[in-house]
C-alpha cells in the first residue's frame, strides 16, 4: 500500500469508509487502484491532476450558482480519484434501482390514473392532493409509452452497517447523468491505464439505451423520430450538462420559445420552417411547461403543450407532473406500496422516515428530534434541512410549534452518519483525505424494463466534517468505477474523429429564436448608431449655443420629433429645459426609444445569441451594456457616451463584416441592419425634403453629417451642399452604404438569398418602392423651383419609411413565428 | 317554497380589445354550466369572434367541461360569448340539525394507514389542502373554533359560519383584487364574493375539513321600478362543503343564504384558480382589461328585456355601463 498516499487518511469508528476496512487494510476491489497509483511518482501523479484541471476549462465543464451576481458561472469540480464498487455490490444495488424505477414509474400511473393507492390507504391524501407538485391537468392521461419516468435518478447513502439507503428520489427532470458521463470522459483520459486495467463498465451502453428507449417510446406515426432536449435557457444551475447531453444524444437543445403546438402537434420553428417533436426529454421543471394550464407567469414554456400530451402526440420524459414524486414524505409507505403493486418486497430500504401528518410519527419524532433532521414535506416549500442536534432554545421551540401546527408539512428523517471516501487534496501534501461521500445513481426506461447506469455521480462534501452534500454548496463530484469480471465491448457515441460526412458548412436546422435574436441585434444596433450621431449633432449645437448653428437647431430638434427620438413638447421650452430632455433622451434606459434603451435592447438580444459571438464581440457588447450603468446624467457625460457607443457600434459593425461566419443567422443581422437604416434614412431625408425651403436648405449640412455622407460630398462637389446633389447622394447612389437605394438593393439581395436558401418564400414587399425609386426623374431637382419634386420625393421616401417597417413584420411572420404556414 | 322548476336564460359576452394586434391566441374558456340531479342545461353555445382556427372540448380533472380556442390569425379584437337556457328544480335542503357532529365528518377524512376511504369521502379529500388561493392556518382555525362548539352538528356551524363572515365582512369591490391573499381579506374583513368564499373555504379546510369553490351565476333583482337591464349582472362565487350523508351542500357567505332556485351553477374546483372563466396565453396585444357583460333572466320575462326578439348579435352591442364589476 503507498504509504505517500494514505499517510493522511483516517477511518472513522462512527462511519463506513469506502477504501478501508474496520482492520485499517484496504478493500479488496481498491486494491489494484491503489498499486496502480503507488508505482507512479508524485510528478505524474501532478501532471495527471493538472490534466484534469485543463479538460474541465477547455470543455467549458461549468455549473452555475443561483443567486451569484458574478455571471453565475462556476467551474465543475472533478476530484482526481475514482470511488470503486465491487461488481457484486454493484449488481444489488442496480437490481434495487431498477425495481424502484418500475415502482415508481407504477406508482405515477395510479396517481394519474385510477388513484387506488389512495382509495386503499396505501397512500395518505395529504401527500397527493395536498402536493401542489400534484398535477391536476395531468389527470387522467397515459403517456403513450405507457411510461412516466424515462429518466430517474436516485441519491444514495451508504449507512455505517455498511448497507445503501435512499435519501432522495429524482423524478422530475433528474440532473447528472451528464455531468456523470463528463466526469468518466475526463478521468478516463488521465488514467488511461488504470481504467484499462481494472476494465471500468463502461457508460456509453446506457446513453444509447436512454437514446433508443426515447425514439421507440415516440407517437412517430412512421417518421423516425425528432426528441429534442427542452431547457430553461442558460440561466439554470445545469445548463452546461443540458447542452452537452443534447450534443452528446444527438437530440437538439431548444428552449420553450422554440416550440409551437398546432393542431395538438408540437412543432420546433426553424429557420427552414416547421418540423413535427415526437419526444421531449425534459429539464424544465413541472410548473413552467404550459402557461396555459399550468403556471400563468411562465415565459419559458410551450402555449398549449398539455393539449399535445392529452392527445398523445408527443411523448414527454419524464411526463408533467413526475415531480409529485420527491416528496421525502413518501418514504415510509413506499414498502406497503411496493408489495400493493409490484408483489414483492422493496429491496432497498430508504432513510427512515416518520411523516408528521400521521399522529404516532408525530409524536415520535418529537420525542427524538435530537436523532433527527426534519425536512419539508413537500419540495416546494424550498425548505432547507434541519438537523434536530443543532436545534436549541428558542430556534427549536419554534420549530416545534411550526410543525404541530402544520404537521403534514414536515418529514422527520433519521440522521445518517454517511460513509467517507478518499479525495485527492493539492492542500494535503499530496495525499487523499476522507470526505463525506454521496452518490447519485441513474435508470433510464427501455422495451424490456429499467436499465441502470453502471456508475454514477458521486459527490462528496466540501470540508472534514460536513454531512449535507450539495453542488450548490460548494461539493465536488467523483467518478464512480465498476470494475468488470471479464473483459468489457467499449463503445461511445462520440465519434473519435471526424469524417468528411460530419463536416457542417450551414446550419440547417438553426432555430428561428436565433434569427429573430440576432435580427434584433442588427436593428438595435443600427439604431443606436444612428439615433446616437443625430442626438450629438443636436448635443453639440445645443451645449456651445453657437451664434450661427442658432437657426439649425430648431430643425434638428423637429428632425428628432418626427422620428420620435424626441417628444412632442406641449409647450415651449427654454434652452436649458430642451438640453435636459435631450440628454434624457441619451441616457435614460426608462425613456422610450432613448440611447440608453436602445443599448439595453441591443445586448439582451445579443445575450441570446452568446455562443455565436465572439470574445471581442462580447467585450464591446458588455463595455456598451455598462456604459449607463452608475453615471450622473449631465451634457458632458452625455457627449462622452454618445462617442463610446458610435464607436462600439461601429466595431460591431465591423465583427459581423469581418468575423462571423456567413450561415443563415449572420443573414439576418445584416437583414436587420438594413431594415433598420433604411427606415431611419428614408424617415430624417423625407423630413428635411417635406419642410419648408429655407428650412429645407439649412438643413442639409446636418442631413449629410447625420447620414455620414459628408466627406463623400465634399470630395465630390466641393461646395456647400444644394438638394440635387445630396438627393442623388443620400437616396439614389447604389455605391454609397448610406445611401438609400443601397439598402433596398442589398436587401434584396440578400431576401432572394434566404428565401433560396431556407426554400421559403420570397417576400416581395419591396419591389413597388425599388420600381418607382427607379422610376423617378431626378432632372426635376435641377429647376430653379422644384418644390413640387422635393414633395414628391418626400412621399416616396415615407412610403419607403412605412415599407421597411412592413418587411420587418413579414420576415417575422414568415422565418420567425411561422404562423401562416399551411398545417400538415 | 316554489315547487315548480324555474328556467333561466344566461348570456355572459366577455370582450377583449387589445391596444396592439394579437399575432395568436389560445384560451380555456370554463363557461358551460354541468348537469346536476337539480340543475339541467336546456341549450347552449359558446360563440367565438373571430372565427377559432381551433375548438375542442374536455372535461377537467373535477369534471368540469372546458372548451379550448385556438386562433391563429392576427385579431385586435377578440369577443367570446356563452349563452345557456338552464333548468332548476328546487333542492332538498336537508335539516342543518340532523347532520352528523363535525369532528366526526374530520375524522371520516381522515387518513388511517390501510383504512379504505368511502368512495364519496374520497373523493372530497381532493379538497381539503391548501390550494392556490386557500391557505390552511392556525389563526383561521381559531376564528372557526369559536363557532365550532364540540360535538355540534356539521351543517348547523357551517351555517353559523357563514352568519358570522357575513355580519362581521363588508362587501367592497375597492378592497380587493383577483390576486389579494385570503391572509389580507381576513385582516381587512372586506372582499367580494370570492374574497368570501375563499375565506370559509380557508376556514373549513383550516379545520380539517373538505369544501369547494362554486363558481356560476346569481339572479339579481333591478332596483324597485327599474326595468331589467342586459348585461347589469355579474359571475358569482360560493362555497359547498362535504358532509357524509348528504353530500356537499352549498352555502353562499356573500349573501347569507343556502344557494336554491336563483344559483345557476357552472363548475367546481378548489378554488378559484381552478374554475375561472377565461384563461388565456397571447401573442403581443399590449395593454388590455376585459370587458365582461352577464344577464340572468328568468324565463317569464324574456320577451321583456330582448323586447320580444332573439338576443343581440355578438359584437354588434355596446356593453352596458354597470357592467364594469366582473365580481359580486
Amino acid at each position: 500500500m503507498p504509504d505517500s498516499l494514505l499517510k493522511n487518511y483516517l477511518i472513522s469508528p462512527e462511519r463506513y469508509d469506502e477504501m478501508v476496512a474496520f482492520d485499517g487494510q484496504p478493500r479488496s476491489h481498491w486494491r489494484p487502484l491503489l498499486e496502480h497509483l503507488g508505482v507512479q511518482d508524485d510528478e505524474v501523479l501532478d501532471r495527471r491532476i493538472q490534466f484534469i484541471q485543463d479538460a474541465i476549462e477547455t470543455d467549458g465543464v461549468s455549473y452555475n450558482i443561483y443567486g451569484d451576481v458574478q455571471g453565475t458561472k462556476r467551474l465543475w469540480e472533478l476530484d482526481a480519484l475514482p470511488l470503486l464498487l465491487s461488481s457484486q455490490e454493484w449488481a444489488t444495488l442496480s437490481e434495487a434501482v431498477a425495481q424502484r424505477a418500475t415502482l415508481l414509474d407504477a406508482v405515477l400511473g395510479d396517481l394519474y390514473g385510477d388513484q387506488n393507492l389512495v382509495a386503499e390507504g396505501f397512500l395518505p391524501p395529504a401527500l397527493v392532493y395536498g402536493q401542489r407538485a400534484f398535477k391536476w391537468p395531468c389527470v387522467g392521461h397515459r403517456p403513450p409509452s405507457g411510461h412516466f419516468l424515462q429518466l430517474y435518478a436516485v441519491d444514495v447513502a451508504r449507512a455505517p452497517d455498511g448497507h445503501w439507503w435512499v435519501i432522495a428520489d429524482r423524478t422530475q427532470g433528474p440532473s447528472g447523468a451528464g455531468y456523470a458521463l463528463q466526469n468518466r470522459i475526463i478521468l478516463s483520459r488521465a488514467f488511461p491505464d488504470a481504467f484499462r486495467e481494472l476494465q471500468v463498465e463502461p457508460l456509453a451502453n446506457f446513453f444509447r439505451a436512454l437514446q433508443d428507449g426515447f425514439a421507440r417510446f415516440t407517437p412517430n406515426d412512421g417518421d423516425s423520430p425528432l426528441v429534442v432536449l427542452l431547457t430553461p435557457g442558460p440561466y439554470n444551475e445545469t445548463y452546461f450538462e443540458h447542452a452537452f447531453l443534447a450534443r452528446y444524444l444527438g437530440f437538439p437543445l431548444v428552449e420553450g420559445q422554440d416550440l409551437t403546438v398546432r393542431d395538438d402537434t408540437v412543432y420546433l420553428k426553424t429557420l427552414k420552417g416547421l418540423r413535427r417533436v415526437h419526444g421531449i426529454l425534459r429539464r424544465l421543471d413541472d410548473d413552467f411547461c404550459d402557461p396555459l394550464e399550468l403556471r400563468a407567469d411562465s415565459a419559458l414554456g410551450v402555449p398549449g403543450l398539455m393539449h399535445a400530451v392529452r392527445a398523445r402526440r408527443v411523448y414527454i420524459g419524464n411526463a408533467i407532473g413526475s415531480g409529485v414524486l420527491e416528496s421525502g414524505a413518501l418514504f415510509g409507505f413506499l414498502p406497503g406500496v411496493c408489495q400493493r403493486l409490484l408483489g414483492e418486497p422493496l429491496k432497498m430500504p430508504s432513510v427512515a422516515s416518520w411523516w408528521c401528518g400521521e399522529a404516532p410519527a408525530l409524536d415520535y419524532a418529537l420525542d427524538h428530534l435530537d436523532d433527527l433532521v426534519i425536512k419539508a414535506a413537500f419540495p416546494s416549500m424550498r425548505m432547507e434541512p434541519v438537523f434536530g442536534h443543532q436545534l436549541k432554545g428558542e430556534a427549536r421551540k419554534e420549530m416545534v410549534s411550526r410543525i404541530q401546527a402544520q404537521p403534514h408539512a414536515y418529514v422527520a428523517q433519521e440522521w445518517v452518519r454517511l460513509s467517507q471516501a478518499p479525495v485527492w487534496s493539492s492542500r494535503h501534501d499530496h495525499r487523499a483525505v476522507p470526505r463525506s461521500f454521496g452518490m447519485r445513481l441513474f435508470a433510464t426506461a427501455t422495451p424490456n424494463g429499467y436499465v441502470v447506469m453502471p456508475g454514477a455521480l458521486g459527490r462528496v462534501a466540501p470540508r472534514h466534517g460536513v454531512e449535507v452534500i450539495s453542488m450548490q454548496r460548494g461539493g465536488s463530484s467523483k467518478d464512480v468505477w465498476i470494475p468488470s469480471e471479464g473483459p468489457v465491448h467499449r463503445t461511445t457515441l462520440l465519434k473519435s474523429r471526424l469524417g468528411v460526412i460530419d463536416l457542417v458548412c450551414t446550419g440547417s436546422e438553426i432555430p428561428s429564436r436565433v434569427g429573430e435574436n440576432l435580427f434584433w441585434m442588427g436593428r438595435y444596433a443600427e439604431r443606436c448608431e444612428a439615433s446616437a450621431r443625430l442626438l450629438r449633432s443636436v448635443l453639440t449645437r445645443l451645449s456651445s449655443r453657437a451664434d450661427d448653428d442658432e437657426n439649425v437647431l430648431p430643425d434638428l430638434l423637429a428632425a428628432c420629433r418626427r422620428i420620435e427620438i424626441l417628444p412632442k413638447p406641449e409647450k415651449p421650452l427654454s434652452p436649458g429645459e430642451t438640453e435636459k430632455l435631450v440628454v434624457g433622451a441619451v441616457c435614460n434606459p426608462k425613456v422610450n426609444g432613448s440611447v440608453a434603451a436602445n443599448v439595453q435592447a441591443l445586448t439582451f438580444s445579443a445575450d441570446q445569441v452568446r455562443e455565436r459571438l465572439s470574445s471581442d464581440n462580447w467585450h464591446a457588447l458588455t463595455r456598451l451594456g455598462r456604459l449607463f450603468e452608475n453615471h450622473t446624467a449631465s451634457t458632458s457625460f452625455a457627449l462622452t457616451a454618445l462617442d463610446r457607443v458610435m464607436l462600439d457600434c461601429i466595431s460591431l459593425a465591423g465583427f459581423a463584416m469581418d468575423d462571423m461566419v456567413r450561415d443563415e443567422g449572420w443573414r439576418f443581422l445584416i437583414l436587420g441592419r438594413r431594415i433598420e437604416r433604411l427606415a431611419g434614412l428614408a424617415g430624417l431625408i423625407s423630413g428635411v425634403l417635406g419642410s419648408r425651403r429655407e428650412s429645407r436648405e439649412r438643413s442639409l449640412e446636418w442631413l449629410l453629417e447625420t447620414a455620414n455622407s459628408i466627406v463623400t460630398y465634399r470630395a465630390r462637389y466641393r461646395r456647400t451642399p444644394e438638394v440635387l446633389p445630396v438627393a442623388h447622394l443620400l437616396v439614389f447612389d447604389e455605391s454609397n452604404p448610406h445611401a438609400v437605394a443601397f439598402q433596398i438593393f442589398a436587401l434584396e439581395r440578400y431576401l432572394a438569398r434566404t428565401s433560396r436558401e431556407l426554400g421559403l418564400g420570397r417576400p416581395d414587399t419591396l419591389h413597388a418602392v425599388a420600381e418607382q425609386l427607379q422610376e423617378f426623374d431626378l432632372t426635376r431637382l435641377e429647376a430653379e423651383d422644384s418644390e413640387d419634386a422635393c414633395a414628391d420625393l418626400a412621399v416616396l421616401l415615407r412610403t419607403i419609411r412605412a415599407t421597411a417597417f412592413a418587411l420587418s413584420d413579414e420576415v417575422h411572420r414568415r422565418f420567425f413565428i411561422h404562423t401562416d404556414e399551411v398545417r400538415q | 317554497m316554489t315547487t315548480a322548476p324555474l328556467r333561466y336564460h344566461i348570456l355572459h359576452d366577455t370582450s377583449y380589445h387589445y391596444d396592439q394586434p394579437v399575432g395568436e391566441s389560445r384560451q380555456l374558456v370554463r363557461l358551460t354550466p354541468r348537469d346536476l340531479p337539480w340543475q339541467r342545461s336546456l341549450a347552449h353555445r359558446i360563440e367565438v369572434q373571430p372565427e377559432p382556427s381551433r375548438l375542442l372540448e374536455f372535461i377537467d380533472g373535477f369534471g368540469n367541461p372546458v372548451s379550448s380556442l385556438h386562433l391563429e390569425a392576427g385579431h385586435d379584437q377578440l369577443l367570446i360569448r356563452a349563452e345557456s337556457w338552464i333548468e332548476l328544480h328546487p333542492r332538498t335542503l336537508s335539516p342543518l340539525m340532523e347532520s352528523p357532529a363535525w369532528e366526526g365528518v374530520r375524522e371520516t377524512l381522515s387518513y388511517r394507514a390501510e383504512r379504505r376511504f368511502e368512495p364519496d369521502a374520497l373523493q372530497a379529500t381532493r379538497f381539503k389542502f391548501e390550494s392556490a388561493h386557500v391557505r390552511v392556518k392556525r389563526e383561521f382555525a381559531q376564528y372557526t373554533l369559536e363557532i365550532f362548539g364540540p360535538g355540534r352538528p356539521l351543517l348547523d356551524a357551517v351555517n353559523s359560519l357563514m352568519e358570522r363572515i357575513h355580519e362581521e365582512f363588508t362587501f367592497d369591490p375597492e378592497a380587493t383584487d383577483v390576486a389579494t391573499p385570503v391572509t389580507e381579506v381576513f385582516a381587512k374583513r372586506r372582499g367580494v364574493c370570492q374574497d368570501f368564499s375563499h375565506f370559509m373555504i380557508s376556514c373549513l379546510r383550516s379545520m380539517g375539513l373538505a369544501a369547494r369553490y362554486v363558481s356560476g351565476y346569481l339572479l339579481t333583482r333591478p332596483p324597485p321600478g327599474k326595468p331589467r337591464l342586459i348585461g347589469a349582472d355579474a359571475t358569482h362565487a360560493w362555497v359547498s362543503v362535504f358532509c357524509p350523508q348528504q353530500g356537499w351542500v352549498d352555502f353562499d357567505p356573500t349573501n347569507n343564504l343556502q344557494p336554491n332556485l336563483e344559483h345557476i351553477t357552472v363548475g367546481w374546483g378548489r378554488d378559484f384558480a381552478d374554475v375561472s372563466p377565461l384563461r388565456g396565453v397571447i401573442l403581443g396585444g399590449g395593454e388590455h382589461e376585459p370587458e365582461i357583460a352577464v344577464t340572468v333572466v328568468p324565463e317569464v320575462e324574456f320577451d321583456l328585456v330582448y323586447g320580444g326578439d332573439t338576443v343581440p348579435e355578438l359584437g354588434r352591442r355596446e356593453p352596458a355601463e354597470e357592467a364594469e364589476e366582473d365580481l359580486d
